[in-house]
C-alpha cells in the first residue's frame, strides 16, 4: 500500500529548531499560528509583532514579515502598520507581562479603538524569560521568585482577567480563552486562531485569543504536571471559553430573518 | 506653490510635513505643541491614506510611528519636553532598527512638569541620544518660521537617507510665533522598497529587529551605526554666520536665543561694538569645524542659551584652547530680552572700549 502523507510541518513555519524549554506552550502556539496562515493562505500578507519576552525570537520560526516591538508596545506598533496597510493581516503576539502589565495601556486602547488586528495572548502566569517572577496573571497563592510566600490579595492584588476585562470594550468583536494543555484544547485553540484571523480579514475589528500555556521550567514542574496544573488551578482563575463574539451584520440579518 | 502665507510655527510644521508626504501622525496633547496635533487631525486626514491618531500616551504614539514607518510610510509624532522624555524608548528603538521618522520637540521649561514657557533645556537629551544605548539622532534647530517649513521637509529627507530618527527641536515661542512663509517644493522621495515591511508576498519573509543576543553581533551593529553617524557628521552640519566677518565677539546661540542674539547685535553694532552670531542649525551633528575656524579671527565667544549651559559643552569641544569662552543663559522658561543680552555683552567685553576677558 502506498504511503500517504497525513502530517507535516506547516509551510509558514521556518525549518528551525525551537529554543523554547521542553514542555513550553509557545512552540505549540507558533505551530498553530502557522497552520492557520497556511489554511487561510495569508502567509504573504501577514505582518506580525512579537513581544519582549520568551517569544521575542518568534521571527526565527514564523515565516512571515515581522517587526520587533518594545516591551508591551505591540498593539501600538501593529496599529501603525495596520492603519497604513489595511489589507494586510496584522497580529501581535504577547505574553502576560507584555500585555497585562507594562503594555496594558497600548492593549486596552487598541482594543477600545477597535483596531482591526488580532492579538494572541500567551498567559503562563509568570515572567518566563526573566526567570519566573510574578506576573499580572500569577494565580492567588502561587509562589514565584518575587512572590516567595505566594500571591496574596493584600500585597499583590488579584490576577488580571484580560478576556473578561476586554470583552467590556465596545471595540472588541471576538474574545476567547483557550489552552494548549490537552489535544482537545489545542484543537479548540487552533479554531480560535483561525476565527480571529478570519474576523480580521472580514474587517470586523479587534479580536483577542488568550492561550493558557504551560511553563514547566518556572513552575518547577514536569511538563505533564504543568499541563495538569492548567486544568486544576489556572482554569479556575481563568475559565476557558468564548467571552465575546459579536455576530457579523450578515449573521445578524440571518437571525432576524429566522425570528420573523 | 510659491505663495506667501502667514501661519504659526506649529501649523507650519504640520503643513510642511504633509507637503513632504507625511501620511501618518500620532500624538498626545501637551502644551505648547497642541496646535500641531490639532492641525494634523484636520489636514493629514484630507490626504489619501492619511492617518491621524490621538494616542493613549506619548509612548504609544512613538510606537505607532515605528509601525507606520516600518511599512515605508513617512510618519511623525510631536510633543513637548515631558512627553519627549516618554518617547525616548521608541526613539532608541527607531535608531536601533534603522527606521526613519520625524520627532518634533517644542521645548518648554523643566525639569519635571516645569512650565509651559519656551526653554532650551532639552539640548542634552536631544543631542546625546536621549534614550538608552549608543546612538545619535540628527537634530535640526530652526530659528524662523521659514526655517521650520524648510527643515521639516529636510528632516524627512535626512531620515530616509540615513534611515534614522530625526528631531526637529524648537521651543514654545517658535511654536506659537507667526511669520510669513513660503513652502518649497518637496524633493521626490527616494526610499528603497527593500526596507519596507509590507508582507512577504510570494517571496522570502523578513524581519526588523534591534535585538542581537550575541554580543559580537550587537557590537558589529553598533559599529555599523557609528560609521553611519561619522558620515552624517562629515556631511550634514549646517550653520548660519551673522556679521561674524569683523566681529570681536561672537555669540553662539540657536533657535529662539539666536533671534534674541540678533536683536542684541542690532543694538550693539550702531554703538561701535563689533558683535556677530554663529548659529548652529544642526545641533547634532554640531558644526564643530565651522565654529573652530571662526577662532582664527575672533578670540571671544559667548555661548548664549535658554538653559543652564548645555550647548556650551559642544562649544568648548570646538573652541577650548582656541579662544575665550563665556556663558550667559537663563533656564526655567525665561526668554531674555535683546536689551538684557546687549547689556551683558557690553559690560563683559566692551567696558574699556575694547573686548576684554570677563573677570
Amino acid at each position: 500500500m502506498p504511503m500517504k502523507k497525513i502530517f507535516s510541518k506547516p509551510a509558514s513555519l521556518k525549518d528551525a529548531p525551537f529554543h523554547y524549554c521542553p514542555g513550553c506552550g509557545h512552540s505549540i502556539a507558533h505551530r498553530l499560528l502557522c497552520e492557520a496562515f497556511d489554511e487561510l493562505d495569508i502567509r504573504g500578507i501577514a505582518i506580525g509583532v512579537p513581544p519582549a519576552g520568551c517569544a521575542v525570537l518568534a521571527y526565527n520560526y514564523l515565516d512571515v514579515d515581522m517587526i520587533e516591538s518594545a516591551h508591551g508596545r505591540g498593539p501600538a506598533v501593529a496599529t501603525g502598520i495596520k492603519r497604513m496597510l489595511p489589507d494586510r493581516v496584522v497580529f501581535s503576539y504577547q505574553g502576560d507581562g507584555d500585555l497585562a502589565a507594562i503594555g496594558i495601556a497600548e492593549s486596552f486602547h487598541a482594543a477600545n479603538r477597535g483596531e482591526n488586528i488580532s492579538v494572541f495572548f500567551i498567559n503562563n502566569a509568570v515572567y518566563g524569560m526573566t526567570g519566573g517572577q510574578m506576573a499580572p496573571t500569577t494565580t492567588m497563592g502561587q509562589r514565584t521568585t518575587t512572590s516567595p510566600l505566594g500571591r496574596s490579595k493584600e500585597l499583590e492584588g488579584h490576577p488580571v482577567q484580560v478576556c473578561e476585562l476586554f470583552s467590556h470594550l465596545r471595540g472588541t468583536t471576538y474574545i476567547e480563552r483557550c489552552a494548549v494543555n490537552t489535544p482537545a484544547n489545542i484543537l479548540k485553540t487552533k479554531k480560535a486562531i483561525l476565527k480571529s484571523l478570519q474576523y480580521q480579514i472580514d474587517k470586523r475589528g479587534f479580536t483577542l485569543v488568550e492561550i493558557l500555556s504551560p511553563c514547566p521550567t518556572n513552575w518547577k514542574m514536569s511538563p505533564v504536571e504543568a499541563c495538569k496544573w492548567i486544568s486544576d488551578v489556572m482554569t479556575k482563575e481563568f475559565p476557558l471559553g468564548v467571552m465575546k463574539d459579536i455576530p457579523s451584520a450578515q449573521q445578524k440579518k440571518g437571525v432576524d430573518a429566522h425570528e420573523q | 506653490m510659491t505663495e506667501k502665507v502667514l501661519m504659526s510655527g506649529n501649523h507650519i510644521i504640520g503643513e510642511a510635513a504633509i507637503r513632504a508626504g507625511c501620511r501618518f501622525y500620532a500624538g498626545y496633547p501637551i502644551t505648547p505643541q497642541n496646535e500641531l496635533c490639532e492641525y494634523m487631525s484636520e489636514h493629514i486626514r484630507e490626504q489619501e491614506g492619511g492617518v491621524f491618531i490621538q494616542s493613549e500616551s506619548e509612548i504609544a504614539a512613538v510606537n505607532m510611528v515605528e509601525g507606520a514607518a516600518s511599512t515605508g510610510a513617512r510618519a511623525m509624532t510631536s510633543s513637548s519636553s515631558p512627553g519627549i522624555s516618554l518617547k525616548q524608548e521608541g526613539i532608541s528603538f527607531l535608531a536601533a532598527c534603522e527606521i526613519p521618522a520625524l520627532i518634533v520637540n517644542i521645548m518648554r521649561g523643566g525639569p519635571g512638569l516645569g512650565n509651559i514657557r519656551p526653554s532650551q533645556g532639552d539640548y542634552f537629551q536631544a543631542t546625546r541620544g536621549g534614550g538608552h544605548g549608543d546612538y545619535r539622532t540628527i537634530v535640526l534647530a530652526p530659528a524662523t518660521c521659514q526655517e521650520m517649513a524648510d527643515l521639516t521637509m529636510d528632516a524627512f529627507d535626512l531620515a530616509d537617507r540615513y534611515r534614522t530618527p530625526v528631531m526637529l527641536l524648537a521651543d514654545g515661542m517658535m511654536g506659537q510665533m507667526m511669520e510669513p512663509v513660503v513652502f518649497k517644493e518637496p524633493k521626490p522621495r527616494d526610499y528603497p522598497d527593500m526596507f519596507m515591511l509590507r508582507g512577504a508576498g510570494g517571496g522570502k519573509s523578513h524581519f526588523i529587529r534591534g535585538l542581537l543576543l550575541d554580543q559580537l553581533e550587537e557590537e558589529e551593529h553598533n559599529w555599523k551605526l557609528a560609521r553611519k553617524y561619522a558620515i552624517i557628521e562629515q556631511r550634514e552640519t549646517r550653520c548660519e554666520y551673522f556679521q561674524t566677518e569683523d566681529a570681536d565677539v561672537v555669540i553662539v546661540a540657536y533657535g529662539t536665543s539666536a533671534r534674541v542674539a540678533k536683536g542684541a547685535i542690532k543694538r550693539l553694532r550702531p554703538m561701535g561694538m563689533k558683535v556677530g552670531l554663529f548659529r548652529p542649525i544642526t545641533l547634532w551633528p554640531f558644526p564643530m569645524n565651522e565654529l573652530r575656524k571662526l577662532s582664527e579671527k575672533t578670540k571671544y565667544f559667548l555661548d548664549f542659551e535658554m538653559s543652564l549651559g548645555q550647548m556650551i559643552d559642544d562649544v568648548r569641544l570646538a573652541l577650548q584652547g582656541y579662544a575665550d569662552i563665556g556663558f550667559f543663559g537663563r533656564p526655567g522658561g525665561v526668554v531674555p530680552t535683546p536689551v538684557e543680552l546687549a547689556n551683558i555683552i557690553e559690560q563683559r567685553y566692551f567696558k574699556n572700549n575694547g573686548p576684554e576677558k570677563r573677570g
